[in-house]
């Protein structure tokens, strides 16, 4: 079973700051790691592999630093690692970026699953996964939660609702993103880490990956960024105090006042 | 303080810090509370490679040495000391294979260990053998192709749980100590069985039971070294894995401290943080002094260890009674911080007393690393 985990180097906070000039991510004095729902997926693909044999790609499209991100996941067990990074890249949203990636595994070639993450936790639009199946035209199960059984040719997994969970039957190849109840990411080995140290990850530029130029970057990515803000928060409630009559009667002007 | 680790070395203490912060801080009361062995914490440590990084390439370790070995005990002894001896107590038990054992010896055994895939005891006390380990009354009787073994050896870490077991015994009484050898038996074997789990005042989270053999049919390919080399074993080995108990006293000495230092910029007392107290204050400094101090001497000895210096038992007894004592001092001194608190089972520092204790015991005690210190000195005074 080949597969392919899409990973993404994010910035090592919750509490990401928005450039009020440019509309985009403060990245700058903010170490990266790997975006924590890849985690999940990055270790699911390593039980997959134990459970099925084959080998794991992990893919990432990001600047040349993001090489650090894929050593750690070969440390966690990925056999292989692919870095796209190219100038061109630059200003991708969540379409020329699953387009991108898209390319990339269609150039890795041979795969029955990708894994990704429900979301980056920067971004946070939990697009790319959908976009990369879309632009591969294959099926595409989110949020899922576990994987009950998995051939050559399907996979049967529970995917997460609100209310519970789904259990969907998909042919392969297909792909997955994955929420943090699906596994408990395991720490990373010493000869994994060394075998890391000492790895050469593929590095991909766009015309490596034969991609339409026109549809990568800034040129290829249709949102139009307006505006990003932190909404304003909402203020603490007014507590009425006094016994139970007078404050009824305050609540009913208060109320009127309101036009509610 | 920078001890100039390799790059390996920063690697493999920074990862067993990571597995004492994040797997076993959280269950460390648990373990001290249930004495159950800690086998989800064994399996952590067996997949991150940690049970390997002492063991030479060839059979599948990382090629490191006995400071390697120290640094993973001492991250795992911050968070607790119990769980790591079921790591130190298998270096114990690997180290006479690894010392003395016959190439075939090292192949059939090292790398189950070396993946954490078996844990190891070292056997040797005696109801009425402990500090006077020359006077063991197990015997070893060779038959044709094999030994057959009688005896009970008493307070063996990782007994129930290991599955490989070095064994000193007697080949012949009438040489005493040079009569003694040493065997390796993999549970399992015919005549070899423990006794019940004992329960202890601290390292509750490590399994000590008795060792029992009834004659116990040892394949004589299992002997290491050969026979009459036992006690040469059991000596060489101790001076190879004092260093070991010695990081595990300051990891546990490192513990505490750190609790007693966070504790005391929290707890208020006549309107101020008790850290603010100059008799605190120089309490801890006292503390964080002794337990550096106590680091340096035990790297250095370990260090020394690795260069393959011909003879380090003054010097790793140096470390282990040095250390240990620290361990017990820092300890104290942290549930004094703590006050009333930490005298209370809720509270964590009084488990790092209770844990402290038995370094001053266990591998010689504090007098035994004495006497064996003196010797040296004296010993080498003459030399001169
Ligand atoms: C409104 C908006 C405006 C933006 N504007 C800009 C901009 O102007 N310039 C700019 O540079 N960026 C911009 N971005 C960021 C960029 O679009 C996204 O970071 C990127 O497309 C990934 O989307 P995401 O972070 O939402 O990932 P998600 O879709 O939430 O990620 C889901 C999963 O997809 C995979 N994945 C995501 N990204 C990658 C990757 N790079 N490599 C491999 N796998 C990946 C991972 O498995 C991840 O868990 C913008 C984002 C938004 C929401
Ligand atoms: C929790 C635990 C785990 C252990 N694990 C192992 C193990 O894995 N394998 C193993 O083989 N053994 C193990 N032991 C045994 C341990 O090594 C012995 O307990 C230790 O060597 C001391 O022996 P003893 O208890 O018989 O004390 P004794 O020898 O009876 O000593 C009693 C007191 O007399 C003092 N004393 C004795 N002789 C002298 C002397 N010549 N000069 C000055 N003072 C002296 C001692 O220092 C001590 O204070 C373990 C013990 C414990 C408690």
């Amino acid at each position: 079973m080949n597969i392919i985990v899409c990973i993404k180097q994010v910035p090592n906070t919750t509490d990401v700051k928005i450039d009020p000039v440019t509309n985009t991510l403060i990245r700058e004095g903010v170490e990266s790691v790997i975006n924590p729902f890849d985690a999940y997926a990055i270790e699911e693909a390593v039980r997959l592999k134990e459970r099925c044999g084959g080998k794991v790609t992990v893919l990432t499209m990001g600047p040349p630093q993001a090489e650090n991100a894929l050593r750690e996941a070969l440390a966690l067990g990925c056999d292989e690692a692919v870095l796209v990074s190219d100038r061109k890249f630059a200003g991708s949203d969540t379409w020329a970026t699953s387009y991108t990636l898209a390319a990339a595994i269609r150039k890795i070639g041979d795969f029955d699953v990708i894994l990704c993450g429900k979301q980056a936790s920067d971004g946070d639009t939990a697009q790319v996964g959908p976009g990369i199946s879309a632009h591969l035209d294959i099926p595409q199960v989110t949020y899922v939660k576990k994987i009950e059984e998995i051939s050559g040719t399907v996979a049967k997994v529970e995917r997460m609702t609100e209310e519970g969970y789904d259990v969907v039957e998909t042919p392969l190849p297909c792909l997955f993103t994955v929420v943090k109840e699906i596994n408990t990411p395991r720490l990373p080995s010493l000869k994994g880490m060394m075998r890391a140290k000492s790895a050469k990850p593929l590095k991909w530029t766009a015309e490596d990956i034969e991609a339409d130029p026109a549809a990568l970057g800034l040129d290829g990515s249709p949102t139009r960024v307006i505006k990003i803000f932190t909404p304003e928060q909402r203020k603490g409630g007014e507590m009425l105090k006094g016994d139970t009559a007078d404050i009824s009667k305050e609540l009913v002007e208060l109320l009127k006042d309101l036009v509610i | 303080m920078d001890y100039l680790l390799t790059e390996q070395q920063a690697m493999i203490r920074d990862l067993a810090r990571k597995i004492a912060d994040e797997k076993i801080k959280p269950v460390a009361a648990h373990y001290d509370e249930t004495e159950e062995f800690a086998w989800p914490i064994m399996k952590i440590l067996a997949d991150s490679d940690l049970f390997g990084v002492y063991l030479p390439e060839q059979y599948g370790g990382l090629g490191g040495g006995i400071l390697d070995m120290c640094l993973v005990t001492e991250e795992l002894s911050r968070a607790c000391g119990g769980i790591a001896l079921g790591y130190a107590g298998t270096g114990l038990g690997t180290l006479p294979i690894l010392l003395y054992g016959s190439e075939e010896q090292k192949q059939r055994f090292l790398p189950a260990i070396a993946g954490g895939k078996k844990l190891a005891a070292f056997c040797i006390t005696e109801a009425e053998a402990g500090s006077d380990a020359g006077s063991i009354k197990t015997t070893a009787r060779k038959e044709g192709g094999k030994y057959i073994l009688n005896g009970t050896k008493q307070w063996i870490t990782n007994a129930g749980e290991a599955e490989i077991y070095t064994v000193i015994a007697s080949t012949d009484k009438s040489k005493g100590v040079r009569g003694a050898s040493a065997f390796i038996i993999e549970k399992g074997t015919k005549g070899l069985t423990f006794g019940k789990k004992e329960k202890k005042m601290g390292i509750r989270a490590s399994a000590t039971r008795e060792v029992i053999l009834t004659d116990c049919e040892v394949p004589a390919e299992n002997l290491i070294s050969r026979e009459g080399m036992g006690y040469i074993i059991a000596m060489k080995t101790f001076d190879s894995s004092r260093p070991g108990v010695a990081a595990q006293a300051v990891g546990i000495a490192q513990g505490a401290l750190d609790h007693a230092v966070e504790y005391s910029r929290t707890r208020i007392q006549f309107g101020q943080p008790i850290s603010s107290f100059q008799a605190i204050q120089h309490m801890l400094a006292d503390m964080g002094t002794q337990v550096e101090a106590a680091r340096a001497l035990v790297y250095a000895t370990a260090r020394m260890v690795d260069s393959g210096a011909r003879s380090v038992a003054k010097e790793s007894a140096m470390a282990k009674l040095f250390a240990s004592d620290v361990a017990m001092k820092v300890t104290t001194d942290a549930v004094q911080i703590f006050g009333g608190y930490g005298y209370m089972r809720e509270y964590p520092v009084e488990k790092y007393m209770r844990d402290a204790k038995i370094t001053q015991i266990y591998e010689g005690t504090s007098q035994i690393q004495r006497n064996i210190i003196a010797a040296n000195m004296i010993k080498e005074s003459i030399k001169k």
